[in-house]
């Protein structure tokens, strides 16, 4: 605005004399970008949050020996044998078994207490929310600072550190993000398919068995496999109360120091392509199911 | 037809009435195993921790014996002592927040209006990375932006950064791993609010005359602010107590959160009401500024 | 339930609050058996509390309710002989349309299961729809396997809560003839819940009209549109002319009322008040509507001088809003037979109609004005 002193003359006429079809194809250009700025930023992005999943996942393929730290060939040997680093496999076993106890056991629990939130009126619904809240709201290292603290205290009484304080931690933490899960899917739930339920003659226990219950499962199992993934990938908590006992996350942090063996990579890897796979095949059969 | 059908529905249904069952013992069985472990294993430990934070060493004792003193001295001394780890810990939890508030805000904006069929899927492939493991990816990125690295020489190579510059084990590594790995919690809840916009409301917004810009502003972003507040405590509360961040791709002490502090505290130099102290300060600093931030943002639905 | 003997359903003075607020105040009803009934109100006037309270979905504060010889008061839900199609179906969504209909015979543990449906199911029309789930199905369709769930447990009442309100409205007028046809054919008491005036008169053989938890007025459609009781129905109801006017004399016969002026009568059998001071009624569609000039015969109630301030042309007929010389509007419906004039805005008319078409209440003119009920046309 301050820089070009315009005669009419002047910029009419180069603008005139240019090319007829260039200024088209220009604008064309501006507004395709305009229009798909956003597609491009998502691009942009899904690479940003896929880049570490693509490192680990070649890094799974390298004949890298101990350390795994320089590219030095192409090898199928780690994804044949992921045991060939003892460790790995010792860890993943013990991640596996704390991870499926402290589901079942946090998904039962949440789920009745979703269902109490959810279906009943009782005195004291604040506090509960509070102390479902609050875990939510705590960072990680003081949930274990205080866990560790309580079990040093109850040593004398024979607590030991080691996977039964792993599991008593892990449900505790997943607990809150289950009964959220199963909470929003019984809030969804319209309370007039039970009252048609009981209309139609089924008791109370029937219609929660042939009605609600198959209504709310998939909620159930969403916040199962929440929980999975939280307990499997959890490592501050699980640092603090594990005692001698080694699970994956925590392998693959006390190793990189000295480095990481290619079979923690393979893990990783298969964790994330078997999540993704169950996540889409499950989505797949959904839509057939419901198709409209 | 559409018309007619809008008009003839009536006066609008009585919302559904959940079911009036009396007061009966059923809630509190089925509250009771729940809130029972929560009480055991959260609120106990919480005044467990409190307590150790007031002990001092038993005289003479070996270490890793400590006796209830009372001692409230205890919190001003690791107030003072860790000062610069509690301000480290706010500013590079609070600056991580912020990215990813704005790398998240666009990728949430357009799968909820951008991605037609792929909608689904895209949300899928957002929460995909939590899958590998997190302490995996966080070595990733150390190993990817390492100064020797192909990434680093590239940017030098091309001079967007001076020849001089580190990455590895720097604050910028730290904020940027943080970043990273908390992005998916940002990205879901900002999601959720925008999907439940009606774009009608947008149309709306641009038939009364407000450009692109401004309807953004005055319509999309204050229906998204739940998903704004919810987005970013779930980004900045973990975030503030992290210290496998710092720990992988920072260098101690200079990038040392508060996480670390305690961490090292319990395990290291088995001082355990030091770290008992700090954890308490740290959970009562972010429950205060949750609570204020809240009220300020006028959102009581987080959960 | 078939064990059941059946018989009339009875509330007896029932009453339902929640908190201070009084919903059905002091209910009694006797629904005759194999009747099709209808409880008629605007929202918020207790007809579907009283609905869910003969469900077993509400318990009442007080009184009974006895099925022939049963009290059903306090019975649970599925103890009772008794089914509901819900306002918006309340279809089970994962659940096929044949197991949807099967689940009360299931739940009784019925013998002939797959007969029982698929009869239910040729009722409706819909056999051919049994495996699909009811999101596949549209609002009319899922309608009917409402009903069909519903009845083929053979209840000896069926509740309809609202259930056309959902559909548009030419799916509702085909539902209406539908509905009457299947109660005729299965023969089960009926009580249909709605407050589309409209569709309660097309099917009941009893309407009651509900208004703030009590019953305003309960019999026949045609009686209660030709001779309401209160105000409340006469403008609920279609639509009424009120004028205030004072009785001055009356004999065996008729009332003699004096409004504005004009010396009115009324037929002592439609007069439903002692008062001195009188609502005088008549139906728009029932006034006759002449020039200025014309005489008016012998013996008809009639208001000279009136204007014409407005005329809208609807097909069948022609609104008028006639300004009578007091500045009340009144309204008249003029059949468009080509016989008989039209009146231009600025008109001067005379209003004139029988004596047996009037009726007079007591009360507040504007009881139950709805300015949404849709006014009947043709």
């Amino acid at each position: 605005m301050t820089t070009t002193v315009t005669t009419p003359g002047g910029t009419a006429g180069p603008r005139a004399a240019r090319p007829a079809p260039s200024a088209p194809a220009l604008l064309r250009a501006r507004r395709w970008l305009g229009r798909n700025a956003l597609r491009i930023y998502g691009a942009v992005a899904f690479a940003y949050l896929f880049t570490p999943i693509a490192y680990i996942t070649v890094f799974s393929f390298n004949d890298g020996g101990r350390s795994n730290l320089v590219w030095r060939g192409f090898t199928l040997k780690n994804w044949a044998n992921p045991c060939g680093a003892p460790e790995v496999c010792s860890a993943v076993g013990n991640s596996l078994k704390i991870g499926i106890t402290a589901t079942l056991i946090a998904t039962v629990l949440g789920t009745m207490v979703a269902f109490a939130l959810g279906r009943h009126r009782f005195r004291g619904r604040t506090a509960t929310n509070l102390v479902l809240f609050l875990p939510m709201a705590t960072p990680e290292v003081v949930l274990a600072a205080s866990l560790l603290t309580l079990f040093l205290q109850l040593a004398p009484i024979g607590i030991q550190l080691g996977v039964t304080t792993i599991v008593i931690a892990h449900v505790m933490f997943c607990l809150s993000f289950v009964v959220v899960t199963v909470k929003a899917r019984i809030a969804g739930l319209d309370p007039r398919l039970e009252q048609a339920a009981a209309d139609l003659y089924a008791t109370e226990w029937q219609a929660f068995r042939r009605i609600t219950l198959p209504l709310v499962a998939p909620g159930i199992a969403g916040g199962a496999l929440l929980a999975f993934s939280l307990s499997f990938d959890d490592f501050i908590i699980t640092n603090f109360v594990s005692g001698n006992v080694n699970t994956f996350p925590k392998f693959v942090y006390v190793s990189a120091q000295r480095g990481i063996p290619a079979q923690a990579y393979v893990i990783g890897a298969f964790m994330f392509f078997l999540a993704l796979t169950i996540v889409l095949v499950a989505d797949i059969v959904r839509r057939r199911r419901a198709p409209k | 037809m559409a018309i007619a059908s809008v008009a003839h529905t009536g006066p609008a249904a009585p919302p559904p009435v959940p079911p009036g069952r009396r007061r009966s013992l059923t809630p509190y069985l089925l509250l009771l195993p729940g809130i029972a472990w929560l009480t055991i294993f959260f609120v106990v430990p919480i005044v467990t921790l409190f307590g150790t934070s007031l002990q001092v060493p038993a005289e003479g004792g070996e270490t890793g014996v400590f006796v209830q003193a009372f001692r409230f001295a205890n919190y001003v001394d690791a107030v003072t002592e860790y000062w610069a780890q509690f301000s480290r810990s706010f500013v590079y939890a609070g600056i991580a927040t912020v990215l990813a508030l704005a790398i998240g805000y666009p990728l949430a904006y357009m799968i909820a209006f951008k991605a037609g069929k792929l909608r689904n899927l895209l949300l899928v492939l957002v929460v995909a990375p939590f899958f590998a493991s997190f302490i995996l990816r966080t070595i990733a990125w150390r190993q990817i932006l390492a100064d020797e690295g192909f990434v680093v020489s590239s940017l030098k190579w091309l001079h967007v950064i001076p020849q001089t510059a580190t990455v590895t084990a720097s604050a910028v590594a730290v904020v940027a791993g943080i970043t990273y790995n908390f992005l998916p919690f940002m990205t879901l809840p900002l999601y959720a609010s925008l999907e439940r916009i009606d774009p009608r409301l947008l149309e709306a917004g641009s038939d009364l005359y407000g450009n692109g810009f401004t309807v953004f502003r005055k319509v999309t972003f204050p229906l998204s602010l739940p998903g704004v507040v919810a987005g970013t405590l779930l980004t900045f509360i973990p975030a503030a107590g992290d210290y496998v961040n710092a720990a992988l791709l920072g260098r101690q002490p200079g990038t040392a959160m508060i996480g670390n502090v305690v961490e090292s505290r319990f395990f290291r130099i088995v001082d355990y009401p030091t770290a008992a102290s700090l954890s308490f300060v740290l959970m009562a600093a972010i429950l205060v500024l949750v609570f204020l931030y809240i009220r300020k943002a006028g959102t009581e639905e987080l959960v | 339930m078939a064990d059941d003997t059946g018989g009339d359903l009875h509330l007896r003075d029932v009453t339902k609050s929640f908190g201070t607020f009084t919903a059905v105040d002091d209910l009694t009803l006797t629904i005759p058996q194999g009747s099709f009934f209808a409880l008629l109100g605007p929202s918020g006037c207790g007809k579907t509390t009283t609905l869910r309270m003969i469900a077993g979905l509400e318990e009442p504060t007080a009184g009974s309710i006895t099925l022939g010889e049963r009290d059903i008061t306090h019975a649970k839900p599925y103890k009772r002989p008794v089914n509901t199609v819900f306002q918006n179906y309340a279809l089970f969504p994962h659940l096929d349309i044949y197991e949807n209909v099967a689940f009360g015979l299931r739940r009784r543990r019925a013998k002939d299961v797959d007969k029982q449906v698929m009869e239910a199911l040729a009722l409706v029309e819909l056999p051919h729809l049994a495996r699909r789930k009811p999101g596949q199905l549209s609002g009319g369709q899922q309608q009917r396997i409402a009903l069909a769930r519903a009845v083929v447990n053979r209840p000896h009442v069926l509740l309809l809560d609202e259930p056309l309100g959902a559909l548009d409205l030419k799916l509702r007028r085909q539902m209406q003839i539908e509905l009457k046809r299947i109660q005729t054919e299965v023969g089960l008491t009926f009580v249909h819940v709605t407050h589309d005036q409209e569709e309660a008169m097309t099917m009941a053989d009893t309407v009651a009209v509900m208004n703030n938890g009590r019953i305003e007025q309960m019999g026949a459609p045609s009686e209660l549109y030709e001779a309401p009781s209160t105000t409340f129905v006469a403008n609920f109801l279609g639509q009424s002319n009120l004028v205030t006017g004072r009785r001055i004399a009356a004999d065996a016969e008729a009332v003699t009322v004096l409004c504005h002026g004009q010396t009115l009568h009324v037929p002592v059998s439609r007069c439903g008040t002692e008062d001195v001071d009188v609502l005088l009624g008549v139906r728009p569609e029932k006034i006759h509507l002449g020039g200025e000039a014309q005489e008016v015969a012998a013996g008809l109630n009639s208001f000279a001088g009136g204007i014409v301030s407005d005329a809208s042309f609807m097909g069948v007929s022609t609104q008028y809003l006639v300004r009578l010389p007091w500045g009340q509007d009144l309204t008249v419906f003029a059949q468009n037979r080509g016989i008989g004039e039209q009146y231009p805005v600025g008109s001067r008319v005379t209003l004139s109609w029988e004596p047996a078409h009037t009726f007079a209440l007591a009360g507040d003119a504007t009881a139950g004005v709805e300015s949404d009920v849709a006014v009947p046309v043709g």
